[in-house]
């Protein structure tokens, strides 16, 4: 196996610290707006992420700060556009559903569901018809944007054109407060590959392992020229939609169950049992991390807000003259 | 001077630009085949094999493709098949093409030109008639042009396709076989600069794309009559000249807004109150708007008079004006 198993675990640990946070952060009223919580979804970001290179594509999803993370970016400018300040990843202007990093690769976070796979498509046509490179671009959504006519468009277009693009469905059982089997028309939505006639694979999304290898597979496809994939990763939101959800359309005890496999712990067991990772190296990473998240936030919190006149720029390439 | 029709003259500014710059390509309905329906991808046919490309009908992401190709390094050109459809990928435009240079802080340029005909044809009715470029005015986040000749037509969509920033291109589909005088020799036309078609004295017609044409027909008949009207063709509405348009208030003191968007909360509303906010002391009399009735465009050739306007509604305007 290419990939060194400690490193997908410390992008799970840092994944899950940094969400976990932002969440305390959020009730401590420091964070504003909203924060989707990525907490039990970390195996699906890292296992296909560790497949990627830095010039390869992803777009996002208002659940997106795993996706960020996993593609390498910077804990200090995404806290900071969390708290909204001007050294933020976006200036302050986008917030948790909108961080991008168009120079990693990031065309976004975005606050419509299904709203990313258009651009994702977009980007497969500029790779094979301009740049004419082996780049991929990854795609990620959930259960709930494979029910958006973008999904069932840009599946289609992919496949015609034989884009590089790789369609990972986040299948967390919830599309906000609605149950997948309960608003979905199959149970596997990898099925819905065949109509859109490229290979569809339904794999375990908290297993990080069987996650990075149904993507190797798919990305190497996808560099070769051969086309898209739709792999559709099975896993649970552990958290609420929203941090502050009340979460009355499931049980506690359902959430107690997932909890229990979730990935990291699993992961973590199987590296004890295999002598790969130790309690001196487990808690070596854990402090690693934590220490990480700590400047991120102190960087965020001694940041200053944007002045108010920054909000008249960025609209366009030349600024001036638009707000009269 | 050599006289070519609307339709050639934009097929001219993009075989120049295609031919200049490697990573404009375009796409769209029935354009790679036939050439476009109202023939304006002709010049380019079977010149740029990879580049211009006939897609599914999948409006979102025709639009939304756009951002992942131009955030990827390309220029895609986007034709819009009829301004009716837009609406069936509005949120790829609007959320979008429109919000994502702005939410990502300005990080990257995003040229995309999103082009194709509006307004009234012959009976089309009400899904292919429609003018609806007041809406990208009042939803920042877009440049719009609006032509209505052959030469402004070509430098308009060359200074467009090396624009750094969303524009959208309207063009009528009663202008796409006018003929009018374009050089041979390169020029581009700067956006938010009118243009005064016709100087005049006792009153100022301020339209755009065919209602220019109409007003220039009204302000022959009223020169008979020994009214003198100047008509400004604002071209471009965002941005627009707010300069040209105040110097001509203070130069006549009389104003009609003449488009073929209905009249209600129409662009021209929102000229009148500028002209009022800051030219109402050098005005005589109130401003005049002349728009569609507010009723969707119906079929038979009667009913379709009946509701779009004419140079008679802006004869009338202008005597009623001019007799007060």
């Amino acid at each position: 196996m290419g990939v060194n198993l400690l490193d997908l675990y410390e992008t799970m640990v840092r994944i899950r610290l940094f969400d976990t946070k932002a969440e305390e952060l959020f009730l401590q009223g420091k964070i504003p707006g909203f924060i989707h919580s990525y907490v039990g979804e970390e195996a699906v970001a890292t296992g296909v992420s560790a497949n990627l290179r830095p010039d390869d594509y992803i777009t996002s999803t208002h659940r997106g700060h795993g996706h960020m993370i996993a593609k390498g970016a910077d804990l200090k400018l995404m806290m900071a556009e969390l708290y909204g300040k001007k050294t933020g990843y976006c200036k302050g202007k986008g917030g948790s559903m909108h961080i991008m990093d168009f120079s990693l690769g990031v065309l976004g976070a975005n606050g419509v569901v299904g709203g990313g796979i258009p651009i994702a498509v977009g980007a497969g046509m500029a790779i094979k018809l301009v740049r004419k490179s082996d780049q991929v671009v990854v795609c990620y959504f959930g259960d709930g944007a494979s029910n958006r006519g973008t999904f069932h468009e840009g599946l289609n277009w992919a496949s015609i054109y034989k884009l590089p693009v790789i369609f990972v469905c986040e299948n967390n059982m919830y599309a906000s407060t609605a149950y997948m089997p309960e608003t979905t028309s199959v149970l596997d939505i990898s099925a819905r590959a065949v109509g859109y006639n490229m290979p569809g694979i339904s794999v375990d999304g908290n297993d990080v392992l069987a996650v990075y290898e149904a993507a190797k597979e798919a990305i190497e496809r996808a560099r070769r020229g051969e086309g898209p994939t739709l792999i559709e990763a099975k896993t649970y939101r552990l958290k609420g939609h929203f941090v502050g959800d009340p979460e009355l359309y499931r049980t506690k005890d359902e959430v107690k169950r997932f909890w229990e496999k979730e990935p990291i712990g699993r992961f973590e067991k199987k590296l004890f049992e295999e002598g790969i990772l130790t309690e001196g190296k487990k808690r070596e990473i854990w402090e690693k991390v934590e220490k990480e998240i700590e400047e991120a936030i102190r960087f965020a919190e001694e940041s200053d807000f944007p002045p108010p006149e920054d909000a008249l720029t960025d609209l366009f390439v030349d600024d001036r003259g638009y707000d009269y | 001077m050599r006289e070519i029709t609307f339709a050639e003259a934009i097929c001219e500014a993009l075989l120049e630009e295609m031919e200049r710059d490697s990573t404009i390509f375009t796409y769209g309905e029935d354009i790679a085949k036939q050439g476009g329906i109202f023939g304006t991808y002709k010049c380019i046919l079977g010149k740029f094999k990879d580049r211009i490309i006939d897609t599914p009908i999948s409006e979102e992401v025709i639009y939304g493709s756009a951002v992942g190709a131009a955030l990827a390094g390309a220029r895609p050109v986007v034709e819009f098949h009829f301004a009716d459809f837009i609406f069936t990928g509005m949120c790829s435009v609007v959320n979008q093409i429109m919000k994502i240079r702005y939410m990502s802080g300005g990080q990257k340029k995003l040229p995309i030109i999103l082009r194709g005909p509006d307004g009234v044809a012959r009976a089309a009715a009400a899904h292919h008639s429609q003018s609806i470029e007041t809406i990208f005015m009042h939803v920042p986040g877009i440049k719009v042009v609006i032509p209505s000749t052959p030469y402004d037509a070509k430098g308009l969509m060359k200074t467009a396709l090396r624009s750094d920033d969303p524009v959208i291109f309207f063009e009528h589909k009663r202008l796409y076989k006018t003929k009018g005088p374009v050089p041979e020799e390169e020029y581009f036309i700067p956006f938010g600069k009118a243009d005064v078609k016709k100087e005049g004295k006792d009153i100022t017609i301020i339209a755009t794309s065919r209602m220019v044409l109409e007003s220039l027909e009204a302000a022959k008949e009223l020169e008979n009559e020994g009214i003198s009207a100047e008509v400004i063709d604002l071209r471009t509405l965002v941005p627009w000249d707010k300069e040209t348009v105040i110097n001509s208030v203070k130069k006549t003191h009389k104003v009609i807004i003449a488009h073929e968007t209905w009249r209600r909360a129409g662009w021209g509303a929102e000229i009148a109150a500028t002209i009022y906010e800051e030219a109402f002391e050098y005005l005589d009399a109130p401003i005049k708007r002349i728009g569609a009735r507010n009723v969707p465009h119906p079929f038979s050739p009667p009913l379709e008079d009946a509701v779009i306007p004419h140079k008679e509604d802006v004869i009338k305007a202008a005597k009623e004006i001019l007799s007060l």
